[in-house]
């Protein structure tokens, strides 16, 4: 017997820590090798550690939500095969320098062997818990209050009970009634007193440290320009009509993005990381857009990789997939990171205008808004124009605002002009 | 010469689900036409629960006369000589409660307007049915069709029923008291009967495949009966299987034994649970969905087939007829336009075994998880009116489970002497979602039975007082 010091694996993508998601195992447990320990978070992925031996955990190191250096002990096991696993021999925490001279492409190198025995990437991005009356459980109140409520169309889960254990008595049932029937007298209001606490751990904190990174570093410019999208959505709509079998169909999002690919290479500091801490702005020559997209967990950023080799259906085709991919929590790491500028929209929910949040370290958003039936003038008409708001927003240490609006009047012009994407 | 009907609503069934939609369905004023083969009532009024209770009845009056007639008497009370039976006139007693029941619900059908139609009902579709009465034929084609036809006792292949061996509803129509009875089912249908005959002076076997009595009840509820089947010579087959018969009686395979087990039995009672009658009606033709032995319906008891409503055993657990009665009442008011659900918080079981079980919503096995709850038992040995007659020492209890956070009360129940009416109070806590405050506030009448239930809720509070 011994005692074997399990260390944080290097979970890949050159990351310096984790944060501890869920504990698998509890002191006292008696663990196969391969069994999993806990579960942790990198970057966007949850991973799924396992054990490398079999043994009883005697210590675990680390609460969920707390961040744990790669290489610092993560379980310590009496293990049966009594190896003594020496500090020299844990992974070293990899240093996340920058080589300034060389321009690493966003694609990291496959992962090492040790990350392939663990880095499984787990399904399971957790759910916080949600709060107040527990699901499932019906409200309680006597059947004559049941009876009424049903014939009244009142759904008693809407309504605040006042009796022992949450009872809904007669009374609370007739405020209710009297609250939304009268638009709410004043006695029937109940003031909500309660405050829930919820530890931000997980995907949200990642989230929550990310925007305030970008936010902290970056002196964000906006800049919104209006495109009339009208021959780009009958050119649209007739693809859609006349697609294959095999080809997905198509929203606005791969026309902006072969526009963007179009664009780009004209403006390389926009397509670009900057490594603010070495003072070193990589421009990529190939475009690798982020994808903004909502999950019920928070906003994941998977990244559609060379866009500029991807064709109008293969970039429609790989922006389903990835949704669905951070949708089922399969995404791997390595299709969450990496994206050179950022593509974000909420479709019918795009509003006038938005002033997006930069992808730390990429120096531009775009951000298309809603696309309205819009009454525009030509020559002396007015004319009714389907016509879409585009907003971006430049990091204006690498991008002054003219640059910027060159850049979007550019894509503008390609999405006015839907030929022309097409065109060499 | 085919007469044809032409009702708002049509009732399939008689029984404590049928009668009760098509009365309620009269009192709403819709034109309805109830369907029954047999006597009005059903299994529940007319082979089951109340010729059960009589014939209990009768027996423990006919125990108690016996144990006066013995050497020690009964509280002073001593018969000179062993009372006899005659169990003609028990039976006669029994049917003569049967038949005023039954009439009884004659009566309130013709009162609430409805038209019984004596005969057998099939459907050639959904809303269409032919009934074979002894006047001729009746076509009845109705807009909303209620199928309330029940169960039946589940027979077993290898002892079909038929001469010795006997169902429930044979049970409850003997002409004499079987000198040995072998029961095949330890559920309460099986030890209601057999403890009855025990009572009256068979020597019953009970035998049960699984490894307890009344298996559906915790362990500590079912003690007590398993005490006085003991105390009383009853014996019980635990994890025995029935194998057959052979003249002389029933071949078990019992747990421990490799040589199939012979029970000397004049009469063998199969009491293995009861199925949804689905055949011989018409179901197929009624392109109803259905979910495993039962038809499917939803919170209002609708079918998958509009206008057509299932309910009581045809429809699911638990198989009881207050469940039937109140889905029937129901049913007839979703028909009349009002709006309900089925939304019971519980459904009381009752046992009449000797003592009774009477038993609603969760034991505290069955707490859910992760939800912390306490009990709070009360034994009846230290209530008064259960000493004064005789109800103190058979291990009965109270007990009430509630959740700890907030004391609601999830479940109640209850074994002793009469404790099944008790049944009405339990019910009432659960669906008014008393908390154990509220059972404590309550003055319980003394001297009752029913003070055990205060005291149980004070003992759950920690401050029970007579114990």
């Amino acid at each position: 017997m011994g005692r074997y010091l399990f260390r944080l694996p290097d979970v890949g993508e050159g990351v310096a820590e984790a944060e501890i998601v869920a504990w698998l195992v509890k002191v006292g447990d008696v663990v196969e090798e391969d069994q999993n320990l806990a579960e942790v978070m990198t970057d966007k992925a949850t991973v799924e550690i396992s054990s490398p031996v079999a043994g009883v955990v005697v210590a675990v190191h680390g609460e969920v939500g707390g961040m744990l250096p790669v290489g610092a002990v993560l379980v310590e096991f009496e293990s049966e095969a009594g190896v003594e696993a020496p500090a020299a021999a844990a992974p070293v925490p990899p240093e996340a320098t920058i080589d300034a001279a060389s321009s690493p492409a966003p694609v990291p190198a496959p992962a090492p062997a040790l990350a392939e025995r663990t880095d499984a990437p787990s399904g399971a991005l957790r759910r916080s818990a949600s709060s107040g009356r527990s699901a499932g459980e019906a409200p309680l109140a006597s059947p004559s209050t049941r009876r009424r409520a049903l014939d009244l169309g009142v759904s008693l889960i809407q309504v605040p009970g006042t009796g022992p254990a949450g009872r809904i008595t007669p009374d609370d049932l007739e405020a209710y009634l009297v609250a939304d029937g009268e638009g709410g007298a004043r006695s029937s209001l109940v003031a909500r007193t309660g405050v829930n606490d919820t530890r931000i751990v997980g995907l949200r904190r990642k989230i929550a440290e990310k925007m305030q990174e970008a936010k902290r570093r970056i002196p964000h410019i906006n800049y919104v320009e209006e495109c009339d999208l009208t021959e780009l959505e009958a050119l649209r709509l007739d693809l859609n009509q006349h697609r294959t079998e095999d080809q997905p169909k198509l929203t606005l999002l791969p026309f902006i993005m072969r526009a963007m690919v179009k664009a780009l290479p004209d403006y390389p500091q926009i397509n670009a990381r900057y490594d603010d801490d070495a003072g070193v702005l990589h421009a990529h020559e190939g475009v690798h857009i982020g994808i903004a997209t909502q999950t019920p967990n928070g906003l994941i950023v998977p990244v559609v990789r060379h866009a500029e080799a991807r064709d109008l259906w293969d970039c429609a085709r790989e922006v389903a997939r990835l949704a669905k991919a951070v949708r089922d929590g399969t995404a791997a790491r390595e299709e969450l990171s990496g994206s050179t500028i950022t593509l974000t929209s909420m479709g019918p929910l795009g509003g006038i205008s938005s002033s997006p949040v930069i992808n730390h370290p990429e120096v531009a958003i775009l951000n298309p808004n809603k696309l309205v039936d819009r009454p525009m003038v030509q020559g002396s008409f007015v004319t009714v124009r389907k016509m879409m708001n585009l907003s971006s927003a430049f990091d204006h240490r690498i991008v002054d605002g003219y640059d910027g609006a060159l850049f979007v009047q550019r894509v503008k012009r390609l999405l006015e002009h839907p030929a022309l994407i097409f065109m060499d | 010469m085919t007469e044809t009907l032409r009702p708002k609503v049509l009732v399939v069934g008689g029984g404590p689900g049928g009668y009760v939609a098509a009365i309620r369905a009269g009192q709403l004023g819709l034109d309805t036409v109830l369907v029954e083969t047999g006597r009005l009532g059903g299994t529940c009024l007319t082979r089951g629960c109340i010729p059960s209770k009589a014939l209990i009845h009768a027996a423990g009056l006919y125990e108690e006369a016996v144990a006066a007639s013995g050497e020690a008497g009964r509280f002073g009370i001593r018969l000179s000589q062993p009372p006899s039976l005659r169990f003609d006139e028990t039976m006669g007693w029994k049917d003569g409660v049967v038949d005023r029941l039954s009439g009884g619900v004659s009566g309130l059908l013709r009162k609430a307007k409805v038209r019984v139609v004596t005969g057998w009902a099939s459907f050639s579709d959904a809303k269409t049915c032919t009934v074979e009465t002894t006047g001729g034929g009746v076509v009845i084609q109705a807009e909303h069709v209620v199928l309330a036809t029940g169960s039946t006792p589940v027979e077993l292949p290898f002892l079909p029923f038929g001469g010795r061996v006997i169902s429930s509803t044979d049970a409850l129509s003997l002409t004499e008291v079987p000198t040995a009875l072998a029961v095949v089912g330890g559920g309460y249908i099986g030890l209601e009967l057999g403890i009855a005959f025990a009572k009256l002076g068979s020597k019953v076997t009970i035998v049960e495949a699984q490894d307890r009595i009344l298996p559906l009840y915790d362990r500590r509820l079912t003690e007590p009966v398993s005490r006085w089947l003991t105390k009383h010579g009853v014996a019980v087959h635990l994890g025995a299987k029935a194998l057959g018969q052979d003249d002389a009686g029933l071949l078990i395979q019992t747990a421990d034994g490799t040589e199939p087990l012979l029970v000397p039995a004049d009469r063998i009672l199969v009491t293995v649970g009861r199925q949804p009658l689905t055949k011989g009606w018409g179901l197929e033709q009624m392109g109803l969905a259905v979910e495993g032995r039962f038809v499917k319906v939803d919170d209002r008891c609708a079918t998958s087939t509009t206008g057509v409503w299932a309910i009581g055993d045809l429809v699911g657990e638990p198989m009881l007829a207050h469940k039937a009665s109140a889905q029937g009442e129901m049913v007839a008011e979703l028909i009349a336009g009002h709006r309900r659900r089925f939304d019971p918080v519980a459904i009381a079981a009752v046992c009449f075994t000797e003592p009774e079980i009477v038993s609603v919503g969760l034991t505290p096995d069955q707490a859910p998880e992760g939800v912390e709850t306490i009990v709070g038992q009360f034994p009846f040995q230290a209530n008064g009116r259960a000493l004064s007659m005789e109800a103190g020492d058979d291990g009965g209890f109270v007990r009430v489970l509630a959740r700890k956070s907030d004391h609601r009360i999830l479940g109640l129940q209850a074994v002793g002497r009469h404790v099944s009416e008790l049944a009405g109070e339990f019910s009432t806590l659960m669906e008014m979602g008393a908390v154990l405050e509220d059972v404590a506030g309550v003055i319980h009448v003394h001297p009752t039975l029913g003070e055990a239930v205060h005291e149980s809720a004070l003992k759950a509070l920690g401050h029970a007082l007579h114990i």
